[in-house]
């Protein structure tokens, strides 16, 4: 299928013509009787694994299946936040793959997914978080990922609106900047994968739930049940986030998954005044303005395990309570929408990305509260796994079995709180 | 926000709950005689129930004891409250029950309780 190519003279010459000659995207195919692979999910890592699988393996009779419609579930629901200063040496590895893939995204993939590299500033309000965020900061640096410390003055003046007095209940005492981090559009990701994926001959198939994971005699993965009929494939990557446990439970693996609420909430829009993200893990707030002018908020995880994308207010307005102590001229603010995501949360706060123990059925899940930033990473890494049945070696750590042998990526440790 | 009700003090906001993750999950007397995989499945593993959830809560800011509770994990209304030792009540009369009161039912859920 030839596909219209984005450009600035495209867009004229739509303008010229009233915007009438643009085309879909993507086509919205039958699902065929069997595929090389197929991908579940139809989530922005989902849809990248099916783009690389295509691009980079020459993997083109795939589909992904799609319960409701791609990007509707949390690659539609998150804040946005990019960023790759994690601690441990796994996770800085596969956090800026994939942000070295974001850098350049909108031109590899001909559609703008917005990346705005305006800097991620990570606050310090104790003792303690300074000497954390060093920490930080010099592991980074040990891996080549940039963060730089600044001093309360110097993160006022890469954030003017933030409120630097020693008034408040935890004073801002310093900051971590990754400049390189920032936030990029959360539709335009899966969107961008879908099209360029499409174009390379990969089924989406919208609307098809998985409800049965059929297997050989052998004990490999044989054919998918689905809402929309038998599917066989010999290849199978579950790329379901929130509803991983389900999926995989149809195939008797149990994971070390629970499921979440996640919630946002985004303001009425204003004129640009926020430069930058700004995170808090201390007081839980993180914030940034989106080009539509809404500040973008992320509030916290409910406590309990729950499937209904939705959480309580309790929630956002511990949340709200600390974006008006740092930010006090946003508390006469009205905040316009907020919704809940469902996140697989691992104990020890990294992902799986990895084979299981069901020949040719690949697992991507527990991204928990932070996948978005990954899934360029994610999806890369995936689509290696599932086409030569053997992990990356930047996902070879991320397998189900570290949990038995003792190898954990504890970044939940590392960031003591949701990340 | 939900309301929880206690066993011991009835109903009370979420707020004075701590949630105590997946119920009835019980310690091997001996945990050095479990195998590898085994203890992982204690430690880590999880239900993760898309559907009838057993699991516990704690009244922290209240009278500080755990109990269970049985909800509906594509809903989050609650079914039932019992007390830590009880068993777990039998979902057809939970389920027959809700219906009555015009409270969720369990149609169109897909993850067994294992």
């Amino acid at each position: 299928m030839r596909r219209q190519s984005f450009s600035a003279l495209a867009l004229i010459r739509g303008a010229l013509s009233a915007h009438r000659g643009w085309q879909p995207q993507w086509r919205k195919p039958e699902p065929k009787p069997s595929y090389d692979a197929v991908i579940v999910g139809g989530g922005g890592h989902g849809l990248g694994a099916a783009y690389y699988l295509a691009q980079e393996h020459g993997l083109t009779n795939i589909a992904v299946l799609e319960k409701g419609w791609i990007g509707g579930g949390n690659t539609g629901r998150n804040t946005t936040i990019i960023r790759s200063n994690y601690l441990f040496n796994e996770s800085a590895a596969l956090y800026d793959h994939s942000l070295k893939l974001w850098e350049d995204l909108s031109q590899v993939l001909n559609y703008n997914v917005m990346f705005s590299p305006r800097g991620v500033m990570m606050l310090a309000h104790t003792v303690h978080d300074i000497q954390v965020s060093k920490r930080h900061i010099h592991a980074n640096r040990c891996n080549s990922v940039d963060n730089e410390w600044l001093e309360p003055k110097q993160a006022k003046e890469f954030c003017p609106p933030l409120n630097i007095q020693d008034n408040i209940r935890y004073p801002v005492l310093g900051a971590a900047l990754q400049r390189r981090g920032g936030t990029a559009r959360h539709d335009a990701i899966a969107w961008g994968y879908a099209r360029a994926a499409d174009a390379l001959g990969v089924d989406i198939i919208e609307n098809c739930e998985v409800t049965g994971i059929k297997l050989a005699a052998n004990g490999a993965v044989e054919a998918l049940e689905t809402t929309r009929g038998l599917i066989r494939s010999r290849k199978v990557g579950v790329s379901a986030a929130g509803s991983t446990s389900v999926v995989m439970g149809l195939a008797s693996i149990r994971l070390p998954l629970e499921s979440f609420p996640l919630q946002a909430l985004v303001s009425e829009p204003i004129k640009p005044i926020f430069p930058c993200v700004v995170m808090s893990n201390t007081i839980h707030a993180y914030v940034s303005q989106s080009d539509k002018g809404e500040l973008v908020i992320g509030a916290g995880t409910d406590a309990y395990t729950s499937y209904t994308q939705r959480g309580a207010l309790h929630i956002n307005s511990h949340t709200l309570d600390a974006i008006c102590e740092l930010f006090p001229q946003f508390r006469r603010l009205r905040m316009m929408r907020n919704w809940g995501g469902i996140v697989d949360v691992t104990p020890d706060r990294s992902p799986i990305i990895a084979k299981t123990r069901i020949p040719g059925l690949y697992v991507n899940c527990g991204w928990g509260t932070g996948g978005f930033k990954a899934t360029p990473g994610s999806a890369h890494v995936f689509a290696w796994t599932i086409a030569r049945d053997e992990p990356h070696p930047i996902n070879a750590p991320f397998t189900i079995e570290r949990f038995r042998d003792g190898y954990l990526i504890d970044e939940a440790a590392a960031a003591a709180v949701a990340h | 926000m939900l309301l929880i009700a206690c066993p011991y003090c009835g109903n009370r906001p979420e707020i004075e709950f701590s949630y105590g993750g997946e119920a009835h999950r019980v310690r091997a007397a001996q945990p050095a005689l479990l195998d590898d995989q085994a203890w992982t499945d204690f430690l880590y593993m999880r239900s993760n129930t898309k559907g009838v959830y057993a699991e516990r809560w704690r009244h922290a800011r209240g009278c500080g004891r755990y109990f269970n509770a049985l909800r509906e994990t594509t809903t989050d209304h609650f079914l039932a409250f019992y007390k830590t030792g009880e068993p777990r009540p039998p979902l057809d009369s939970l389920t027959e029950a809700a219906r009555e009161a015009g409270g969720p039912g369990t149609a169109g859920n897909t993850g067994g309780e294992t």
